[in-house]
């Protein structure tokens, strides 16, 4: 049964991230996104990781592609048009996929499983523990970071004055 | 409860990288390069979370939370810059972005 689900979702998140790339029309990538985020959602259910599913599941779905989608047709750009890719660069993709997958896969197999401390249960209660303990520091350099993000954006997108009266 | 091995998943995000990797690499439009992007940082936090979960700590799954918040603060910049690129040159297509290049 769990192999099922586990194939029903391993098959969902790179049928559906294969989708992205292949799809001409932007909106359809979008929501082709998503499918391969609820994909990788269950995957983390999978791997006892419950909570960042959620996250996952919010901060991506609820806020990231939205915001894709906003600009998309906001944008307004024209489907079509353009042809996928050539013969030559799919080939090469291809090749390069599977050399890529078979290195990976060898670090896999060459990885010793299951070191570490046993006692090391996902809760939300030792997320919280470690996130402000062990990595407190990188916590606040990341608040940091977004703020320095938010004012990036509102810098970006504003018209200044100076240079509507320059044109 | 755990079907696949620890392999088996840094495969499958192996793969899903690869997939992302070959749309930034192949594609034209700008926004679906993004979404590329966003589907190899996904790739690299399903392999955190499965060593994570083989070795039994909690340090992988503690790295993508700052994944995501990262992932979310590149996506709001980028796409304002985006917006930026399109109000000045009307197309979100790279070749019609190469001003650097001349």
């Amino acid at each position: 049964m769990a192999d099922f689900v586990f194939y029903t979702f391993a098959l969902l998140t790179l049928g559906s991230a294969l989708a992205v790339v292949l799809n001409k029309d932007a909106v359809n990538a979008a929501l082709c996104l998503l499918l391969s985020l609820v994909g990788l959602a269950g995957l983390f259910v999978l791997l006892d990781a419950a909570l960042l599913a959620f996250v996952l599941l919010l901060v991506y779905a609820g806020a990231v592609v939205a915001l894709f989608l906003f600009i998309i047709m906001l944008l307004d750009t024209t489907p079509g048009a353009q042809k996928p890719f050539g013969k030559l660069s799919a080939a090469a993709a291809v090749l390069g996929g599977a050399l890529l997958v078979v290195g990976a896969h060898t670090v896999g197999i060459n990885t010793p499983a299951t070191t570490g401390a046993a006692h090391a249960v996902p809760t939300l209660k030792n997320y919280a523990e470690m996130l402000f303990t062990t990595y407190l520091l990188p916590v606040q350099i990341v608040g940091f970071m977004l703020l320095i993000a938010m004012l990036g954006v509102i810098v970006l997108s504003k018209k200044f004055a100076t240079t509507e009266a320059a044109k | 409860m755990n079907p696949a091995g620890l392999e088996t998943y840094i495969a499958l995000s192996a793969l899903l990288f690869a997939i992302g990797f070959f749309g930034v690499l192949l594609r034209k439009n700008t926004l679906v390069i993004y979404m590329c992007l966003e589907l190899m940082l996904l790739a690299s936090t399903l392999a955190l979370v499965a060593f994570s979960k083989f070795q039994r700590t909690l340090d992988g799954a503690v790295f993508v939370f700052f994944i995501l918040t990262i992932a979310a603060a590149e996506v709001a910049v980028g796409l304002a810059i985006i917006v930026a690129l399109f109000r000045k040159r009307h197309s979100v297509h790279v070749d019609d972005l190469n001003l650097l290049k001349h």
